[in-house]
Formats: structure tokens, sequence, C-alpha cells
């Protein structure tokens, strides 16, 4: 029956479009550039010397006024860092604590235990440090924009000045990839050497880019590669056990067809 | 039935003690074990059972994540993303729900799509197919619901957007909307109730499923043919024969959901669900989860508003009398050449709906759905209703048994070799 072949076919059309709609419903005009990350893919991972030095970037030119308020010192343990290291990291801030016995709140070095330190008490101290903007927080910032990482190193690599006849307000920015193109954030990589890596890497504009795009990945979806390598796991599992399944239903039925 | 205990068939001693009692092992036997059931079902008819394994799923997943969740305006996005973190495995519960929805509802629309193609919601199964469109719109309800939880941007605002239909209601639309909020806008009030109803409601579609099934349970399935079994030579036993075949088709469902969950989870959601929710910052494009956007595009097509909230609630609305308005005596389409046709666009219509549905309401989307979305209406309230009367179907095999066979073929084997018994 070939009319329906064809309404079978439609079927898995519609779950194709089903897949693609909300990735185009976003409608999101500018084309991305594809990076390639060491975590796309199957088999993706975090390159974790990389991911040390985007904190690094984060540390030294995000942080001043974006928060990353869902995570722990502690959790830069994953990305290999000592226990020593953390708690070295996390005892340069001061966190407010208490209250205390005498029941006045104390002011104490930061602990692994602690979140990151938010660069500002609330939203409104930061739209008044940042010309009335709101410097997002970042710790699912790539999950949390249409294009994910391929977006955050585009934007963070795409600006530019504004092209003839383009008037940008006043504390703008123009950016090739931001929606509208008229952002508020300035440059914040700009130079070769603006962070002073350690482990003797070249801070090109590029490599920073990318490791701080690595880093924020690794922020956002800390389980991604333990969520890959056991999907890995459990489709060939289940390909194997499909396999049976079917033999098992055919000689079941052998004596029906 | 007389009182008494019951005489149970089986031999161990301990469950024959039970099913005196209580024979609930001679009604699983009874209803999954020898149940007579069409031997000619294809693997479309894997997809009831899939519903419900995705029912079973949704509801352990979802127990484990409300153990974890904190409906608080100010605090239920960080508890999502804390259990996605902090609590074991709590990435893999909630991608699993997450997409579980999805899963559930591309299952719901083949396990339909399957039910009009061949015709199972005629007699006498209208019952059955209108138990399975109340479970359909509880689904709805509960997706949408669930979909808030996590208040994020789309949670927000597609809770806005879909409870201030509501508002379209003549005189008291405004009061309604007010009290569904449980305040003035959407807000912490709005949160709790839907966090309590989404977790009561599985449980009431559990209940339906429970008539859904217990109705099919005395009809009997519908089959590709069409035709009722006449006789043992037309069913086989439930199980060995279609446990086997629904595994088979489970497994492919698991590898499905595996791809989604473990490589793409975030695939059918929306980036702006990620941003917390802000009541002073609207999303360019405010749109639902993708199982709405065929009734979210006939919603926006019309445009008036109650006209559009009443075509889009009309459009689910005339699936109850869906076997009334199909004429024709002739359940399954591949003996209808000139219904398949005018279903196939109805078909195409509704996937174009979905498409547009996810597109910004702007030309040339709103003529497209405009026009797929009289088609939907025309096919079912001038389309089946005629056609029953214009069509002349193809000729009926005899038996399920003995099908049509193309070129005059021989009859299969042991076809004819078993008694015949009357239906």
């Amino acid at each position: 029956m070939s009319a329906f072949r064809s309404l079978r076919a439609l079927v898995l059309g519609f779950g194709l479009i089903a897949g693609a709609s909300p990735a185009l419903a976003a409608g999101e005009a500018i084309s991305l550039p594809d990076t390639r990350f060491s975590f796309d893919g199957l088999f993706g991972h975090f390159d974790r010397a990389s991911a040390q030095r985007g904190f690094q970037v984060y540390k030294e030119v995000c942080s001043g006024c974006h928060s990353m308020h869902l995570l722990s010192y502690r959790n830069l343990r994953q990305l290999g860092l000592s226990e020593a290291e953390v708690a070295g990291i996390a005892a340069t801030v001061q966190v407010m604590d208490g209250p205390n016995d005498e029941g006045q709140m104390v002011e104490r070095p930061g602990r692994a235990s602690d979140r990151f330190k938010s660069p500002f008490p609330n939203e409104q101290a930061a739209r008044a440090a940042n010309n009335g903007a709101h410097p997002p927080d970042l710790s699912v910032i790539t999950k949390a924009r249409e294009g994910g990482a391929d977006y955050l190193h585009a934007l963070l690599v795409g600006y530019s000045d504004p092209p003839p006849g383009v008037q940008l307000a006043e504390g703008m920015y123009y950016n090739k990839y931001y929606a509208g193109h008229q952002i508020a954030m300035p440059a914040p990589i700009t130079s070769d050497g603006q962070v002073e890596y350690h482990d003797g890497t070249q801070a090109t504009v590029d490599q920073m880019v990318t490791d701080v795009t690595q880093f924020l990945t690794w922020a956002a979806e800390p389980e991604l590669e333990e969520r890959k390598a056991m999907g890995v796991k459990v489709v060939i599992f289940l390909t194997i056990l499909g396999g049976l399944a079917y033999a098992v239903k055919r000689k079941i039925w052998a004596d029906v067809h | 039935m007389a009182i008494g205990l019951h005489k149970s068939e089986f031999k161990n001693p301990v469950i024959r003690w039970v099913d005196a009692r209580l024979p609930i092992f001679t009604m699983v036997q009874k209803e999954y074990g020898t149940f007579p059931t069409p031997r000619n079902f294809n693997y479309f008819w894997n997809f009831g059972a899939l519903a419900l394994v995705s029912l079973v799923i949704m509801m352990a997943t979802g127990i484990f994540l409300a153990m974890n969740y904190t409906a608080q305006t100010g605090l239920a996005f960080d508890s999502v993303e804390r259990i996605m973190r902090d609590v074991n495995y709590g990435w893999l519960l909630r991608y699993a729900h997450a997409n579980g929805a999805s899963m559930f509802f591309i299952v719901v629309y083949i396990h339909i799509f399957r039910n009009l193609y061949y015709g199972s919601y005629k007699a006498p199964r209208e019952l059955l197919f209108m138990l399975g469109v109340v479970i359909f719109l509880l689904m709805m309800a509960t997706a949408f619901m669930g979909y808030v939880l996590p208040w994020g941007q789309m949670s927000f605002w597609g809770a806005t957007v879909i409870t201030n239909l509501f508002s379209a209601v003549p005189l008291v639309g405004e009061s309604i909307v007010t009290w569904l909020w449980g305040g003035f806008s959407v807000d912490n009030p709005t949160l709790n109730r839907f966090y309590s109803l989404h977790y009561l409601m599985p449980f009431l579609i559990l209940g339906v499923v429970f008539l859904h099934v217990a109705t099919l349970h005395i009809t009997g399935s519908n089959n590709p043919l069409g035709i009722d079994p006449k006789g043992p030579q037309d069913t086989v036993p439930f199980h060995p024969y279609y446990t086997a075949k629904d595994s088979v088709g489970l497994i492919v469902y698991f590898i499905v959901f595996a791809v989604l969950v473990f490589f793409y989870p975030n695939i059918l959601g929306h980036a702006d669900n990620y941003i917390p929710a802000n009541p002073l910052v609207t999303p360019p494009h405010i749109v639902p989860e993708w199982y709405f956007l065929p009734f979210y595009a006939i919603l926006r097509a019309v445009p008036d508003k109650l006209g559009g909230v009443v075509l889009m609630f009309g459009s689910i609305a005339i699936l109850f009398v869906l076997p009334w308005l199909d004429t024709s005596p002739v359940r399954s389409m591949r003996f209808r050449p000139l219904a398949r046709p005018f279903f196939a666009v109805w078909c195409l219509g509704f996937i174009v709906l979905l498409y547009v549905g996810g597109k910004p309401a702007e030309e040339p989307y709103v003529t497209i759905a405009r026009v797929a979305t009289a088609y939907y209406f025309l096919y079912f309230l001038v389309i089946l209703p005629l056609l029953g009367r214009l069509e002349r179907p193809l000729p009926l095999p005899e038996s399920i048994a003995r099908p049509v066979l193309r070129g005059g073929g021989p009859m299969p084997a042991g076809a004819m070799s078993k008694p015949m018994e009357k239906a």
C-alpha cells in the first residue's frame, strides 16, 4: 500500500519537524559560526586545562560584573584543582556569615562550600553600576542562549565598529551576533595577553575566549561528561537488547505467519 | 455473579488462596494472558502500551523530583538547578521527566494518528475513543502546569498567555483569570496551585486510563483491516504474541528516549526557560512547548480573541463527536480510496500548524495557519460526513485470517484448518 507508506513517512517527518521547531521558533536570524569544542559530540568531554584557564579569565575579567551564584567553590574540584587550591581560591573573598552567639553578623574568609561570591549585592546595585544594564548571572548561560557555546564564543569575538549608517544608543556597543546588534556590555576580551596564564599558554584573544567558553559550558552542564558516557552505554545495551527482543518475537510468531 | 469464593484454576497454593478471595491472578491471566487479540496488528498497535509506560515513567521520575523541588517563586528556579547539580542523578531524573513529556506526546500523537487512519473510533469503540480524548486533554493540562514549575521566562510568560485566554469569556472572563491566578498576576499562589494540580492530575489520568483499558477489553481491539475477528483463527492470545511484539517497540522507544535524554536533553526545550522568570521582561517570542504548537497556531489564526479560544478548544472538542461525523461504515482507510488522500492532507495540515505555531504571528505564517485551520475543521465537519455517502469502499476481506490477496494468490496455510466459530 503505497499511500499507507507515504503516511508512515508523514509520521516520521512529523517527528523531525517537532524536533526542529523550537530552535526555529526562537527566530535568531544571524547564523553563528560552528566552533568545534572538546565537549561536542557523543563522546564529548571537557578540556580541563582549558576550563581552568577559563576560570581564570572569568575571575579576572568577567566576575567584576557577572555573578555565578549557582556554583560553589568546591565544584572547581571537578576541573582538577586540588583541595588546597580550591580552599585558597575561596579564601580570597570575604563572606558575610552569622548571626554568631552574640547575634552579630560577621565577615569571614570564604570556604570551599560557599557559593561564588556575587559582585553586586542585588540587581539594583548591579544596574546602578552598569549604566542601567543588568549583567546576567553566568551559571547556566550556555543553556540560556540559543546556540549555546557557539553563540557565546561568537558573541565574545563579535565586537566591531558599527557599520556606516548604524547609530548606537549612548553607552551601547556594536556586536555582530547580539540580537539587535546593540549590546550594553563593552568588549570584555580585547587584547592578547590580557590575562597572564600560569601554564605557559599563549593568551591570545581567541584562546581566552575559547577557554572561558569551555569554563562556562562546564559551569552550565557539569554533568555533561557523565551524561554522554552513560548515554553511549545505555544505547549500546538497548540496541543489543532490542536485537534479542526482535529475535524472540520472530521465534514466537514463526508459527503464526 | 454468585457469592462465594472464586474457583481458581491456579495450582500454586498461595496464589490459589489469594485468587479464590481476590481473583486478580485470574483477571490478569484473562485480560493479558489469554486475551484474544487480532493476529494482524502492525507496529502502530504498540503505542497504547508505550503511552502507559510513558505515564509510569513520568510519575516515577516526578515523585523523586518533587522531593527536591521548592514551589516558591524566589526559590523554584534555583531548586531545579540544585536538582541538576547536587542531587544524585538529579540531572537524569529531570531530563528524563522533561523529555519524557515530549516522548509521551509523540507516542500519543502516533496513537491518535493510528486511531484515525484505521477508524478505531467507530462503533462499537466510541466511548473508548472519547475516554482517550479525555486523557489527551488531561495530559495537556498536566504538561502545561508542569512547564510552569521551573519558573523560567517561558514558564512565566507561557502561564500568563494561556491563563489570559480565559479572559475572553464574556462578562466573567477577568474574574475567572483572577481566580485562576489567585491574585492579579501569575505569581506565587499560581505556582503553588499549579504544583499541587500537577501532582494530582497524573493520578486522574491513571484513573481514566484504567477506564480506557477496561472499555478496550469489552470491545476488543480494532486491527489494520478494520473488520471484526470472526473466530479463534483470527486471533492470538495476547501473551506471548503481543507481549513479545510490544517489547520490541518498547526498546525502540527507549532508544529514542535515551538519545534525547543523554545527548540532546534541551533540544525540545527553550533556551529562554533557563533565564529566571522576570515579570518586567517579556521574551521576544512567547512559544509554548512543541506539542501545543498546532493548537497555538489555531488560536492565533483567528483575529478575534474569543473566536480563537473557541476554535482552539473546539479543535479537540470536535473529536468527541467524530464517531458520528464519520458516516462511513468502513473502519480502515486501507479500503477507503477517497478518504485516504483527504486524511493525508489533514495530517499534513496538522504538521503545518505545528510548524507555523512556532513562528512569529506575521505573514506568510498567519495566512498559512488560517488555511490549515480551515482544512482541519472542514475535514471533520464536511469531508468526512460527505465521504461516507459518496465513497465506494474497496471490497472488505472475508476475515482477518483470510485477507483479500492481490492477484488471487493461495490461501495462507492453516487458515482453514481450524474450526470456524461464531464471533
